[in-house]
């Protein structure tokens, strides 16, 4: 069984009367794993807003056939004030729904799953610490705990990977994978160099969107979907851009 | 010391007394969500908007309290609009606003027929004359905000720190938002009363600074606040009765010389500790 879960239709998006994004359309099944690519400013970020409900769009809808999910969220890290004073305990457990509607103690069990996933990610002695003390790529793994710690059904990710270096890197995939058994997940990235050993299809955006349902795309490819995305870090322009390892 | 003990015979002093510890814990918490969301320029542009109010409700003969509170809620749940609308640059929207509550204020007192306020103390405050009414106005938000913290501790802070994740995970952010906009009105007005216009805002931002030195999160961040808080205004208090000068500035000064002091100590022990390694 692997049916749709979430459902852009027709989403025609953007900021102050402007569209960013025109007329998408995307599908998320149960274990998808879609890696979405595009230029700076292509409008991932708002994509996945659209998605969360974070912003309406102007046309189209968003819509969850088998009925409401629970969706976890990393933002992009630049959206982050890493001088708030608030702990990484804090943080995670702000990814906990609260068992009532308008209390919002949490339960002994919701808090002992929380200090497990720190746990979890090696962050144990840090758990009582500002966050402000963390490195990047250290928050980023406090963000994933606090993306995860609901058990979400969707887990959107906007570059998890910004600050993270080649070990955590290759840590951060290993879970992702593990989680993709039991979650469907949408990861923004600009490594496309590592993207297509981790995800199962790939998103182009780049004001519309281009979904190509497998992980290996050529450059022609790129050029069809109107994804610019700047090889030159990666020395000689290879002809396969994204390949299987 | 037998004045110093006397002192506290008078009404007077006992509602200034009153007056500074309800305000000094008001201000720990309401000043750490502040600083915390790095606002402490737009809650200046509310405090200087209110005194428009205050102008107009002399002008019209009504409670200046009322007029300033009108206004600061006014002011604070707006600009909490406007930074919802996306990123606008609203600096010089809050310096317009800023300038513009000033000046409608001294427009109306002046316009105000026969009794003319004195407008120094709307700048500097006068905790000596607080009354009665005030300190229940004060013990009223006072424990609407200590009630509003303790039960929403959680919601609170998350919607302050990351509203987009916290909208998807079900807080109600608009209702936080706004009811702190609503709570730091209130508290900026109220406190204006004992502090004035020119000096409230460093009741609300020194104790926290002093608190910083200590702690880095936002639930110790309050109670060290509130101590902070106490000592700057309390000594000040004191020193401005013993030394006949005006009260508020006297409480800036000693929050003021407490961080300084503070501060310095931090920095001999640090040292200390590395000269130890
Ligand atoms: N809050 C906002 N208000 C107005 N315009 C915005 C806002 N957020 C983004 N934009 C604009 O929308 C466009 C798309 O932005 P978006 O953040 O979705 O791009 P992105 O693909 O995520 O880029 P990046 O790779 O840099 O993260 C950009 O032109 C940006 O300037
Ligand atoms: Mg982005």
């Amino acid at each position: 069984m692997n049916q749709i879960i979430a459902r852009l239709k027709n989403v025609t998006a953007g900021y102050n009367g402007e569209s960013v994004l025109k007329e998408i359309f995307l599908e998320i099944k149960e274990n998808d794993f879609i890696g979405i690519i595009g230029p700076n400013g292509g409008g991932k970020t708002t994509m996945l807003k659209v998605l969360l409900g974070i912003i309406e769009p102007f046309r189209g809808n968003v819509d969850f056939p088998l009925g409401k999910i629970n969706m976890g969220y990393l933002p992009q890290a630049s959206q982050i004030d890493k001088n708030f004073p608030i702990s990484v305990k804090e943080v995670v457990e702000a990814g906990l729904k609260p068992t009532h509607r308008w209390s919002h103690q949490l339960s002994k069990s919701q808090k002992e799953s929380a200090l497990g996933l720190i746990k979890e990610a090696g962050m144990e002695r840090y758990y009582k610490k500002p966050i402000g003390v963390l490195s990047g790529g250290q928050l980023q793994k406090v963000l994933l705990c606090r993306a995860i710690a609901s058990n979400p059904q969707l887990l959107v990710l906007d570059e998890p990977n910004t600050y993270v270096d080649k070990h955590f890197e290759s840590e951060l995939h290993q879970w992702l994978k593990k989680l993709n058994e039991k979650m469907a997940i949408l990861l923004v990235s600009h490594d496309v160099g590592t993207i297509p050993s981790l995800v199962k299809s790939i998103a182009c955006v780049n004001g519309t969107l281009h979904y190509h349902p497998s992980n290996q795309l050529t450059l022609e490819l790129l050029k069809v979907y109107d994804c610019p995305i700047d090889l030159i870090t990666h020395g000689p322009v290879p002809h396969r851009v994204l390949k299987k390892h | 010391m037998t004045d110093f003990i006397s002192l506290f015979q008078y009404t007077f002093f006992q509602n200034a007394l009153m007056a500074s510890v309800l305000i000094s814990i008001l201000a720990a918490m309401i000043g750490t969500y502040i600083v915390s969301r790095k606002i402490v320029f737009i809650s200046g542009g509310i405090t200087h908007a209110s005194f428009g109010g205050i102008g107009i409700a002399y002008f019209l003969g009504l409670n200046p309290f009322l007029g300033a509170a009108l206004f600061a809620i006014l002011t604070s749940t707006s600009i909490e609009w406007i930074s919802n609308k996306g990123k606008v640059r609203e600096d010089s929207a809050i310096a317009i606003l800023w300038s513009l509550g000033m000046a409608v204020g001294i427009i109306f007192v002046f316009m105000t027929p026969g009794y003319t306020p004195n407008l120094i103390s709307f700048l500097f405050g006068s905790i000596l004359s607080v009354g009665k009414s005030d300190i229940i106005i004060m013990l009223i938000i006072t424990l609407a905000t200590a009630i509003f913290f303790l039960v929403w501790y959680r919601p609170i802070i998350y919607s302050a720190f990351d509203p987009e994740f916290s909208k998807i995970n079900g807080i109600h952010v608009t209702f936080f938002r706004y009811t702190m906009a609503i709570l730091v009105a209130l508290a900026i007005v109220i406190s204006i009363r004992a502090m004035g216009i020119i000096l409230v805002l460093s009741l609300f931002t020194i104790p926290q600074s002093t608190a910083m030195l200590f702690t880095n999160s936002f639930n110790r961040i309050i109670p060290l606040s509130i101590l902070w808080g106490l000592l700057g205004s309390l000594s000040g208090l004191f020193i401005a009765n013993h030394f006949n000068i005006p009260s508020g500035a006297a409480i800036i000064f000693m929050l003021t010389i407490q961080f300084l002091i503070i501060k310095a100590l931090v920095v001999a022990v640090e040292l200390k500790k590395q000269k130890m390694r």
